[in-house]
Protein backbone atom coordinates (compact mmCIF):
# COMPACT_ATOMS: atom_id res chain seq x y z
CA UNK A 1 0.00 0.00 0.00
CA UNK A 2 2.64 2.42 1.37
CA UNK A 3 4.98 1.35 -1.94
CA UNK A 4 2.00 1.93 -4.59
CA UNK A 5 1.45 5.64 -2.93
CA UNK A 6 4.83 6.07 -3.37
CA UNK A 7 4.48 4.95 -6.94
CA UNK A 8 1.64 7.13 -7.39
CA UNK A 9 3.43 10.35 -5.81
CA UNK A 10 6.31 9.74 -8.05
CA UNK A 11 4.55 9.48 -11.06
CA UNK A 12 2.29 12.62 -10.24
CA UNK A 13 5.80 14.48 -9.86
CA UNK A 14 7.03 13.32 -13.40
CA UNK A 15 4.01 14.00 -14.73
CA UNK A 16 3.67 17.16 -13.41
CA UNK A 17 7.28 17.93 -14.83
CA UNK A 18 6.07 16.56 -18.28
CA UNK A 19 3.28 18.92 -18.41
CA UNK A 20 4.84 21.85 -16.77
CA UNK A 21 8.00 21.34 -19.34
CA UNK A 22 5.07 21.61 -22.55
CA UNK A 23 2.93 24.38 -21.12
CA UNK A 24 6.68 25.95 -20.86
CA UNK A 25 6.94 25.00 -24.69
CA UNK A 26 3.53 25.71 -26.05
CA UNK A 27 3.28 29.09 -23.74
CA UNK A 28 6.31 30.41 -24.87
CA UNK A 29 5.30 29.65 -28.74
CA UNK A 30 2.14 31.03 -28.32
CA UNK A 31 3.85 33.67 -26.36
CA UNK A 32 6.12 34.46 -29.41
CA UNK A 33 3.38 35.79 -31.31
CA UNK A 34 1.99 38.13 -28.70
CA UNK A 35 3.11 42.12 -29.73
CA UNK A 36 3.50 42.73 -26.24
CA UNK A 37 5.17 39.81 -25.14
CA UNK A 38 7.51 40.51 -28.27
CA UNK A 39 7.58 44.30 -26.81
CA UNK A 40 8.55 43.13 -23.57
CA UNK A 41 11.50 40.99 -24.75
CA UNK A 42 12.65 43.66 -27.17
CA UNK A 43 13.29 45.91 -24.12
CA UNK A 44 16.26 44.14 -23.32
CA UNK A 45 17.60 45.13 -26.33
CA UNK A 46 17.94 48.99 -25.39
CA UNK A 47 19.85 47.42 -22.07
CA UNK A 48 22.21 45.47 -24.18
CA UNK A 49 23.22 48.68 -26.34
CA UNK A 50 23.22 50.48 -23.40
CA UNK A 51 25.40 48.60 -20.79
CA UNK A 52 27.61 47.04 -24.17
CA UNK A 53 28.70 50.77 -25.56
CA UNK A 54 29.04 52.40 -21.78
CA UNK A 55 31.67 49.19 -21.29
CA UNK A 56 34.19 51.58 -22.91
CA UNK A 57 32.94 54.11 -25.14
CA UNK A 58 33.33 54.94 -28.64
CA UNK A 59 37.05 53.98 -29.52
CA UNK A 60 37.22 50.71 -28.52
CA UNK A 61 39.02 49.03 -31.71
CA UNK A 62 37.96 45.26 -32.64
CA UNK A 63 40.98 43.00 -32.87
CA UNK A 64 42.54 43.44 -36.65
CA UNK A 65 44.43 40.09 -37.41
CA UNK A 66 47.21 38.95 -39.65
CA UNK A 67 47.18 37.84 -43.09
CA UNK A 68 47.66 34.43 -41.77
CA UNK A 69 44.60 34.43 -40.28
CA UNK A 70 42.40 34.85 -43.06
CA UNK A 71 39.74 32.11 -43.95
CA UNK A 72 40.59 30.25 -46.53
CA UNK A 73 37.09 31.09 -48.01
CA UNK A 74 34.92 34.12 -46.82
CA UNK A 75 31.66 32.80 -47.25
CA UNK A 76 29.16 35.22 -49.41
CA UNK A 77 26.21 34.95 -47.71
CA UNK A 78 22.37 37.27 -47.98
CA UNK A 79 22.38 38.32 -51.51
CA UNK A 80 25.31 37.25 -53.56
CA UNK A 81 23.81 38.12 -56.79
CA UNK A 82 21.51 40.94 -57.11
CA UNK A 83 18.61 40.27 -60.25
CA UNK A 84 17.89 43.81 -60.41
CA UNK A 85 18.36 45.05 -64.25
CA UNK A 86 20.01 47.98 -63.00
CA UNK A 87 22.33 46.60 -61.15
CA UNK A 88 23.25 44.31 -63.54
CA UNK A 89 23.66 47.11 -65.95
CA UNK A 90 25.96 48.48 -63.58
CA UNK A 91 27.81 45.18 -63.12
CA UNK A 92 28.00 44.56 -67.23
CA UNK A 93 30.48 47.88 -67.18
CA UNK A 94 32.27 47.29 -64.58
CA UNK A 95 30.17 49.73 -62.44
CA UNK A 96 31.83 52.46 -64.38
CA UNK A 97 28.54 54.64 -64.84
CA UNK A 98 27.65 53.70 -60.65
CA UNK A 99 27.85 56.77 -58.46
CA UNK A 100 28.02 56.86 -54.43
CA UNK A 101 24.79 59.66 -53.84
CA UNK A 102 25.58 60.91 -50.33
CA UNK A 103 22.34 63.33 -48.94
CA UNK A 104 19.91 63.87 -46.36
CA UNK A 105 20.66 65.74 -43.82
CA UNK A 106 24.50 67.41 -45.12
CA UNK A 107 25.74 70.39 -46.39
CA UNK A 108 26.83 69.60 -49.31
CA UNK A 109 25.35 66.61 -51.32
CA UNK A 110 27.40 64.50 -53.22
CA UNK A 111 27.48 61.76 -55.89
CA UNK A 112 30.87 60.00 -55.75
CA UNK A 113 32.28 57.39 -58.77
CA UNK A 114 34.62 54.46 -57.85
CA UNK A 115 37.48 56.59 -59.15
CA UNK A 116 36.57 59.60 -56.15
CA UNK A 117 36.32 57.00 -53.37
CA UNK A 118 39.74 55.28 -54.80
CA UNK A 119 41.43 58.52 -54.48
CA UNK A 120 40.16 59.29 -50.97
CA UNK A 121 42.61 58.27 -48.00
CA UNK A 122 41.99 54.50 -47.60
CA UNK A 123 42.23 52.31 -44.19
CA UNK A 124 42.86 48.62 -44.65
CA UNK A 125 41.95 45.63 -41.96
CA UNK A 126 41.98 42.44 -41.51
CA UNK A 127 38.78 41.52 -39.05
CA UNK A 128 36.64 38.75 -38.28
CA UNK A 129 33.30 38.88 -39.42
CA UNK A 130 30.67 37.64 -36.98
CA UNK A 131 27.15 36.63 -38.52
CA UNK A 132 24.15 36.36 -36.88
CA UNK A 133 23.74 32.75 -37.57
CA UNK A 134 26.70 31.78 -35.46
CA UNK A 135 30.10 31.59 -38.01
CA UNK A 136 32.73 33.57 -37.91
CA UNK A 137 35.38 34.64 -41.07
CA UNK A 138 38.63 36.86 -41.32
CA UNK A 139 39.31 38.69 -44.10
CA UNK A 140 41.39 42.06 -45.22
CA UNK A 141 39.19 44.69 -46.02
CA UNK A 142 40.23 48.24 -47.64
CA UNK A 143 37.88 51.30 -48.06
CA UNK A 144 36.99 55.10 -47.24
CA UNK A 145 36.59 55.72 -43.24
CA UNK A 146 32.89 56.57 -43.85
CA UNK A 147 33.39 59.65 -42.00
CA UNK A 148 36.09 60.80 -43.96
CA UNK A 149 32.92 60.96 -46.41
CA UNK A 150 30.84 62.16 -43.82
CA UNK A 151 33.60 65.44 -42.90
CA UNK A 152 33.56 65.73 -46.70
CA UNK A 153 29.78 66.83 -47.03
CA UNK A 154 29.28 67.74 -43.50
CA UNK A 155 26.83 66.02 -40.86
CA UNK A 156 23.63 68.44 -40.48
CA UNK A 157 22.65 69.52 -37.16
CA UNK A 158 19.34 67.28 -37.15
CA UNK A 159 21.08 64.14 -38.46
CA UNK A 160 21.08 60.45 -36.15
CA UNK A 161 21.15 57.97 -38.40
CA UNK A 162 23.15 57.43 -41.75
CA UNK A 163 21.06 54.84 -43.61
CA UNK A 164 22.35 52.76 -46.58
CA UNK A 165 20.06 52.12 -49.40
CA UNK A 166 21.42 49.26 -51.57
CA UNK A 167 20.67 48.09 -55.19
CA UNK A 168 19.62 44.20 -54.12
CA UNK A 169 15.80 43.02 -53.91
CA UNK A 170 15.13 40.96 -51.06
CA UNK A 171 12.76 37.77 -51.81
CA UNK A 172 9.68 38.10 -53.92
CA UNK A 173 8.89 41.85 -52.51
CA UNK A 174 10.77 43.84 -54.17
CA UNK A 175 12.06 45.29 -50.74
CA UNK A 176 15.99 46.47 -51.45
CA UNK A 177 18.03 45.72 -48.80
CA UNK A 178 18.71 48.92 -46.36
CA UNK A 179 20.50 49.29 -42.92
CA UNK A 180 21.29 52.42 -40.21
CA UNK A 181 23.72 52.58 -37.39
CA UNK A 182 24.20 55.81 -35.55
CA UNK A 183 27.21 58.38 -35.41
CA UNK A 184 28.56 55.98 -32.41
CA UNK A 185 29.57 53.78 -35.10
CA UNK A 186 29.49 56.25 -38.17
CA UNK A 187 32.39 57.90 -37.07
CA UNK A 188 34.25 55.01 -35.58
CA UNK A 189 37.84 54.29 -37.39
CA UNK A 190 37.41 51.28 -38.35
CA UNK A 191 33.80 52.21 -40.08
CA UNK A 192 34.45 51.92 -43.70
CA UNK A 193 33.25 51.61 -46.95
CA UNK A 194 35.16 48.81 -48.63
CA UNK A 195 35.74 48.65 -51.98
CA UNK A 196 38.47 45.87 -51.53
CA UNK A 197 38.50 42.00 -49.87
CA UNK A 198 41.74 40.28 -49.55
CA UNK A 199 43.90 42.97 -51.78
CA UNK A 200 41.15 42.64 -54.95
CA UNK A 201 38.64 44.34 -55.81
CA UNK A 202 35.40 43.66 -54.39
CA UNK A 203 33.81 40.89 -56.53
CA UNK A 204 29.84 41.14 -56.87
CA UNK A 205 29.33 37.81 -53.92
CA UNK A 206 31.13 40.51 -51.79
CA UNK A 207 28.68 43.29 -52.55
CA UNK A 208 30.44 45.16 -55.43
CA UNK A 209 31.40 48.07 -55.97
CA UNK A 210 30.43 49.15 -52.11
CA UNK A 211 30.02 47.83 -48.98
CA UNK A 212 30.23 49.06 -45.73
CA UNK A 213 31.79 47.26 -42.67
CA UNK A 214 30.78 47.67 -39.06
CA UNK A 215 33.24 45.80 -37.46
CA UNK A 216 31.70 45.91 -33.80
CA UNK A 217 28.42 44.66 -35.16
CA UNK A 218 26.84 41.62 -36.76
CA UNK A 219 27.28 40.85 -40.25
CA UNK A 220 23.57 41.80 -41.69
CA UNK A 221 24.38 45.37 -40.58
CA UNK A 222 27.28 45.81 -43.01
CA UNK A 223 25.01 46.44 -46.37
CA UNK A 224 26.34 45.37 -49.57
CA UNK A 225 26.23 46.51 -53.00
CA UNK A 226 25.33 50.36 -51.29
CA UNK A 227 24.04 53.30 -53.49
CA UNK A 228 23.40 55.52 -51.31
CA UNK A 229 24.19 57.06 -47.81
CA UNK A 230 21.53 58.94 -46.51
CA UNK A 231 21.97 61.16 -43.38
CA UNK A 232 18.57 61.18 -41.56
CA UNK A 233 16.69 62.03 -38.14
CA UNK A 234 14.38 59.33 -37.83
CA UNK A 235 14.65 55.93 -40.00
CA UNK A 236 10.79 55.46 -39.51
CA UNK A 237 9.82 56.22 -42.87
CA UNK A 238 12.24 53.69 -44.23
CA UNK A 239 10.39 49.92 -44.80
CA UNK A 240 8.80 48.83 -41.82
CA UNK A 241 10.34 51.29 -39.89
CA UNK A 242 12.97 49.59 -37.83
CA UNK A 243 16.06 50.74 -39.62
CA UNK A 244 17.06 47.85 -41.70
CA UNK A 245 15.59 44.75 -43.92
CA UNK A 246 16.13 42.09 -41.17
CA UNK A 247 15.45 44.62 -38.71
CA UNK A 248 11.78 44.85 -40.25
CA UNK A 249 11.78 41.31 -39.82
CA UNK A 250 12.37 41.02 -36.50
CA UNK A 251 16.13 41.56 -35.15
CA UNK A 252 17.64 43.80 -33.21
CA UNK A 253 18.39 47.20 -34.61
CA UNK A 254 21.82 47.04 -32.51
CA UNK A 255 23.93 44.15 -33.29
CA UNK A 256 26.36 44.34 -30.97
CA UNK A 257 25.38 40.62 -29.60
CA UNK B 1 7.38 8.98 13.91
CA UNK B 2 8.16 12.14 15.00
CA UNK B 3 8.66 14.93 12.77
CA UNK B 4 11.18 18.10 13.23
CA UNK B 5 10.26 21.23 10.63
CA UNK B 6 13.51 23.16 10.47
CA UNK B 7 13.88 26.14 8.38
CA UNK B 8 16.14 25.57 5.63
CA UNK B 9 16.24 28.18 2.63
CA UNK B 10 15.73 31.62 3.39
CA UNK B 11 13.53 33.94 1.07
CA UNK B 12 16.54 35.50 -0.66
CA UNK B 13 18.14 31.67 -1.87
CA UNK B 14 13.92 30.27 -2.55
CA UNK B 15 13.36 33.35 -4.60
CA UNK B 16 16.75 32.47 -7.04
CA UNK B 17 15.61 29.58 -7.31
CA UNK B 18 12.39 29.92 -9.10
CA UNK B 19 13.95 32.90 -10.95
CA UNK B 20 16.62 30.32 -11.94
CA UNK B 21 14.02 27.74 -13.05
CA UNK B 22 11.99 30.13 -15.32
CA UNK B 23 15.28 30.90 -17.11
CA UNK B 24 17.37 28.33 -17.77
CA UNK B 25 15.05 26.24 -19.42
CA UNK B 26 13.85 28.89 -21.54
CA UNK B 27 18.06 30.01 -22.52
CA UNK B 28 18.40 25.97 -23.43
CA UNK B 29 15.59 25.83 -25.93
CA UNK B 30 16.14 29.32 -27.20
CA UNK B 31 19.86 28.40 -27.52
CA UNK B 32 19.23 25.45 -29.55
CA UNK B 33 17.54 27.76 -32.04
CA UNK B 34 20.45 30.05 -31.94
CA UNK B 35 22.68 27.00 -32.23
CA UNK B 36 20.36 25.54 -35.32
CA UNK B 37 20.88 28.82 -37.85
CA UNK B 38 24.97 27.17 -37.90
CA UNK B 39 24.40 23.84 -36.46
CA UNK B 40 28.21 23.10 -36.02
CA UNK B 41 30.87 23.74 -33.73
CA UNK B 42 34.71 24.55 -34.21
CA UNK B 43 37.61 26.02 -31.95
CA UNK B 44 39.47 29.18 -32.68
CA UNK B 45 38.15 32.53 -33.77
CA UNK B 46 37.32 31.19 -37.10
CA UNK B 47 34.54 28.77 -38.67
CA UNK B 48 36.01 27.06 -41.41
CA UNK B 49 33.83 24.33 -42.79
CA UNK B 50 35.84 21.29 -42.98
CA UNK B 51 37.43 22.31 -39.52
CA UNK B 52 34.08 21.36 -37.69
CA UNK B 53 34.11 19.64 -34.54
CA UNK B 54 31.07 18.93 -34.17
CA UNK B 55 28.29 19.52 -37.08
CA UNK B 56 24.88 18.56 -37.59
CA UNK B 57 23.50 17.83 -40.97
CA UNK B 58 21.02 16.33 -43.51
CA UNK B 59 21.08 14.37 -46.85
CA UNK B 60 18.91 13.38 -49.02
CA UNK B 61 18.98 9.12 -49.17
CA UNK B 62 18.54 7.33 -52.67
CA UNK B 63 14.92 7.36 -51.16
CA UNK B 64 14.34 10.61 -51.45
CA UNK B 65 13.77 11.09 -47.55
CA UNK B 66 16.40 12.99 -45.45
CA UNK B 67 18.66 11.22 -43.41
CA UNK B 68 20.31 13.25 -40.05
CA UNK B 69 23.91 13.30 -39.88
CA UNK B 70 25.68 13.96 -36.47
CA UNK B 71 29.38 14.49 -36.82
CA UNK B 72 31.50 14.26 -33.93
CA UNK B 73 35.59 14.70 -34.31
CA UNK B 74 36.03 13.07 -37.63
CA UNK B 75 32.95 10.53 -37.24
CA UNK B 76 29.69 10.39 -38.56
CA UNK B 77 26.76 9.15 -36.74
CA UNK B 78 23.02 8.84 -38.16
CA UNK B 79 20.54 10.65 -35.67
CA UNK B 80 17.59 10.94 -38.09
CA UNK B 81 14.42 11.99 -36.06
CA UNK B 82 16.29 13.86 -33.43
CA UNK B 83 19.71 15.47 -34.40
CA UNK B 84 19.94 16.95 -38.35
CA UNK B 85 16.83 16.00 -39.80
CA UNK B 86 13.65 15.94 -37.69
CA UNK B 87 10.01 15.72 -37.83
CA UNK B 88 8.24 19.05 -38.14
CA UNK B 89 4.61 18.96 -38.29
CA UNK B 90 2.85 18.46 -41.23
CA UNK B 91 6.17 19.04 -43.07
CA UNK B 92 7.30 15.48 -42.61
CA UNK B 93 10.92 15.03 -41.68
CA UNK B 94 12.82 18.53 -42.05
CA UNK B 95 16.48 19.75 -42.20
CA UNK B 96 16.98 21.05 -38.37
CA UNK B 97 19.83 20.27 -36.12
CA UNK B 98 18.12 19.85 -32.90
CA UNK B 99 14.08 18.73 -33.37
CA UNK B 100 11.15 21.53 -32.52
CA UNK B 101 10.52 19.78 -29.38
CA UNK B 102 14.60 21.37 -28.54
CA UNK B 103 13.68 24.45 -29.47
CA UNK B 104 12.00 27.88 -28.45
CA UNK B 105 10.03 28.75 -30.67
CA UNK B 106 9.24 25.62 -32.23
CA UNK B 107 10.41 26.09 -35.14
CA UNK B 108 13.11 27.95 -37.04
CA UNK B 109 12.49 31.45 -35.98
CA UNK B 110 16.20 32.51 -35.18
CA UNK B 111 15.43 36.58 -35.02
CA UNK B 112 12.56 35.69 -32.13
CA UNK B 113 15.23 33.07 -30.46
CA UNK B 114 17.20 35.43 -29.48
CA UNK B 115 15.13 38.07 -28.16
CA UNK B 116 14.00 35.01 -25.75
CA UNK B 117 17.24 34.18 -25.28
CA UNK B 118 19.13 38.15 -24.58
CA UNK B 119 15.63 39.15 -22.42
CA UNK B 120 16.40 35.82 -20.18
CA UNK B 121 19.82 36.13 -20.18
CA UNK B 122 19.40 39.45 -18.96
CA UNK B 123 17.15 38.03 -16.16
CA UNK B 124 19.63 35.33 -15.31
CA UNK B 125 22.65 37.24 -14.76
CA UNK B 126 20.74 39.76 -12.41
CA UNK B 127 19.64 37.30 -10.59
CA UNK B 128 22.89 35.48 -10.48
CA UNK B 129 24.63 39.05 -9.26
CA UNK B 130 21.82 39.06 -6.65
CA UNK B 131 22.09 35.92 -5.37
CA UNK B 132 26.19 35.96 -5.60
CA UNK B 133 25.83 39.22 -3.44
CA UNK B 134 24.02 37.68 -1.06
CA UNK B 135 25.27 34.61 -0.38
CA UNK B 136 28.70 35.94 0.02
CA UNK B 137 28.01 39.03 1.87
CA UNK B 138 25.19 37.41 4.02
CA UNK B 139 27.55 34.32 5.08
CA UNK B 140 25.16 32.08 3.27
CA UNK B 141 28.32 30.69 0.72
CA UNK B 142 30.77 29.91 4.02
CA UNK B 143 28.01 28.58 6.25
CA UNK B 144 26.62 26.47 3.63
CA UNK B 145 27.95 26.08 0.57
CA UNK B 146 32.12 25.53 1.00
CA UNK B 147 32.75 22.25 2.28
CA UNK B 148 34.76 22.11 4.61
CA UNK B 149 38.49 20.39 5.18
CA UNK B 150 36.81 17.35 6.98
CA UNK B 151 33.96 17.35 4.63
CA UNK B 152 36.56 17.09 1.46
CA UNK B 153 38.45 13.81 2.94
CA UNK B 154 35.20 12.18 3.82
CA UNK B 155 34.03 12.56 0.03
CA UNK B 156 34.63 8.51 -0.61
CA UNK B 157 32.40 7.99 2.29
CA UNK B 158 29.58 10.50 0.85
CA UNK B 159 30.19 9.07 -2.73
CA UNK B 160 29.83 5.62 -1.15
CA UNK B 161 26.41 6.42 0.67
CA UNK B 162 24.72 8.23 -2.68
CA UNK B 163 25.66 5.46 -4.84
CA UNK B 164 24.16 3.14 -2.75
CA UNK B 165 21.05 5.15 -2.39
CA UNK B 166 21.90 5.69 1.29
CA UNK B 167 20.42 9.28 2.21
CA UNK B 168 20.29 10.71 5.11
CA UNK B 169 16.87 12.07 6.50
CA UNK B 170 17.48 13.01 10.15
CA UNK B 171 19.35 15.92 11.77
CA UNK B 172 22.21 15.97 9.26
CA UNK B 173 19.82 16.54 6.70
CA UNK B 174 19.14 19.95 7.69
CA UNK B 175 22.49 20.97 5.83
CA UNK B 176 23.65 20.70 2.56
CA UNK B 177 25.98 17.20 2.54
CA UNK B 178 29.24 17.57 0.58
CA UNK B 179 28.61 16.40 -2.66
CA UNK B 180 25.26 19.16 -2.54
CA UNK B 181 27.81 21.55 -1.73
CA UNK B 182 30.23 20.82 -4.51
CA UNK B 183 27.67 20.65 -7.33
CA UNK B 184 25.76 23.53 -5.98
CA UNK B 185 29.15 25.92 -5.58
CA UNK B 186 30.32 24.82 -8.50
CA UNK B 187 27.21 25.16 -10.53
CA UNK B 188 26.26 28.87 -8.99
CA UNK B 189 30.05 30.19 -9.07
CA UNK B 190 31.84 28.53 -12.19
CA UNK B 191 29.62 27.19 -14.76
CA UNK B 192 27.27 29.77 -14.28
CA UNK B 193 29.44 32.66 -14.70
CA UNK B 194 31.25 30.85 -17.30
CA UNK B 195 28.12 30.10 -19.32
CA UNK B 196 27.77 34.12 -18.99
CA UNK B 197 31.32 35.19 -19.76
CA UNK B 198 31.50 32.47 -23.06
CA UNK B 199 28.31 33.93 -24.35
CA UNK B 200 29.72 37.59 -24.10
CA UNK B 201 32.93 36.57 -26.15
CA UNK B 202 30.53 36.07 -28.84
CA UNK B 203 29.05 39.50 -28.96
CA UNK B 204 31.48 41.71 -31.73
CA UNK B 205 31.25 44.61 -29.31
CA UNK B 206 31.90 43.09 -26.39
CA UNK B 207 35.31 41.54 -27.63
CA UNK B 208 35.91 44.96 -28.95
CA UNK B 209 35.90 46.77 -25.56
CA UNK B 210 37.52 43.24 -24.00
CA UNK B 211 39.76 41.86 -26.20
CA UNK B 212 41.15 39.18 -23.74
CA UNK B 213 38.13 38.02 -23.37
CA UNK B 214 37.52 35.99 -26.64
CA UNK B 215 41.16 35.31 -26.07
CA UNK B 216 41.21 33.54 -22.78
CA UNK B 217 38.16 31.00 -24.37
CA UNK B 218 40.70 30.75 -27.64
CA UNK B 219 38.41 32.49 -29.95
CA UNK B 220 34.94 33.31 -30.56
CA UNK B 221 34.62 30.25 -31.99
CA UNK B 222 36.13 28.31 -29.25
CA UNK B 223 33.76 30.24 -26.92
CA UNK B 224 30.52 29.48 -28.95
CA UNK B 225 31.48 25.44 -28.26
CA UNK B 226 32.54 26.31 -24.83
CA UNK B 227 28.96 27.52 -24.27
CA UNK B 228 27.49 25.06 -26.08
CA UNK B 229 29.28 22.00 -23.64
CA UNK B 230 29.03 23.95 -20.65
CA UNK B 231 24.81 24.12 -21.36
CA UNK B 232 24.93 20.39 -22.16
CA UNK B 233 26.73 20.49 -18.46
CA UNK B 234 24.13 22.44 -17.20
CA UNK B 235 21.46 20.20 -18.72
CA UNK B 236 23.12 16.98 -17.06
CA UNK B 237 23.40 18.90 -13.74
CA UNK B 238 19.59 19.41 -14.02
CA UNK B 239 19.04 16.13 -14.67
CA UNK B 240 20.55 14.65 -11.69
CA UNK B 241 19.46 17.33 -9.12
CA UNK B 242 15.89 16.85 -10.35
CA UNK B 243 16.50 13.18 -9.86
CA UNK B 244 18.02 13.46 -6.80
CA UNK B 245 14.95 15.79 -5.68
CA UNK B 246 12.68 13.15 -6.76
CA UNK B 247 14.30 10.05 -4.38
CA UNK B 248 14.93 12.07 -1.56
CA UNK B 249 11.22 13.53 -0.78
CA UNK B 250 9.90 14.91 -4.04
CA UNK B 251 7.18 17.17 -1.73
CA UNK B 252 9.80 17.51 1.49
CA UNK B 253 12.06 19.15 -1.57
CA UNK B 254 9.57 20.75 -3.11
CA UNK B 255 7.82 22.28 0.35
CA UNK B 256 11.19 23.42 1.33
CA UNK B 257 12.45 25.48 -1.69
CA UNK B 258 8.52 26.80 -1.48
CA UNK B 259 8.22 27.80 2.03
CA UNK B 260 11.71 27.07 3.26
CA UNK B 261 10.54 24.36 6.04
CA UNK B 262 12.26 21.03 5.62
CA UNK B 263 10.48 18.01 7.24
CA UNK B 264 13.84 15.88 9.13
CA UNK B 265 12.74 12.87 10.50
CA UNK B 266 13.85 11.63 13.76
CA UNK B 267 15.48 8.11 14.62
CA UNK B 268 17.71 6.04 12.71
CA UNK B 269 18.47 5.08 9.06
CA UNK B 270 15.72 2.78 8.60
CA UNK B 271 12.66 4.77 9.36
CA UNK B 272 14.56 7.37 7.37
CA UNK B 273 14.28 5.48 3.85
CA UNK B 274 10.03 5.93 5.12
CA UNK B 275 9.94 9.53 4.85
CA UNK B 276 10.94 9.40 0.89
Amino acid sequence: MKIQVRLDRRQFARRSLQLAALCLLAGCNRLSRSPSVAALLESAEGLTRRVQRALRPRRSMAREFTEADRSPVFPGNGTTSPEDADYQALAASGFAAWRLEVDGLVERPARLSLGDLRRLPSRTQITRHDCVEGWSAIAKWTGVPLRTILDQVGVGPRARYVVFHCADSMDGTGDRYYESIDFDDALHPQTILAYEINDRPLPIEYGAPLRLRVERQLGYKMAKYVMRVELVETFAAFGRGKGGYWEDRGYEWYAGI
Amino acid sequence: MKALLVYRHRFPTRLSHWVTVLCVPILVLSGFQIFNAHPALYWGERSDGERAVLAMRAERTPRGTLKGITHVFGRDFDTTGVLGASRDGALGIQDRGFPNWATLPGHQWLAMGRRWHFFFAWAFVLNGLAFAGYAVLGGHLSRDLMPSGPELRAIGRALRDHLLFRFHHGAAADRYNVLQKLAYASIIFVAAPLLVLTGLAMSPRVDAAIPALPAVFGGRQSARTLHFLLTLGLIAFTAVHLFMVLVTGFWNNVRSMILGWYRLSSGGPDEDSSAT
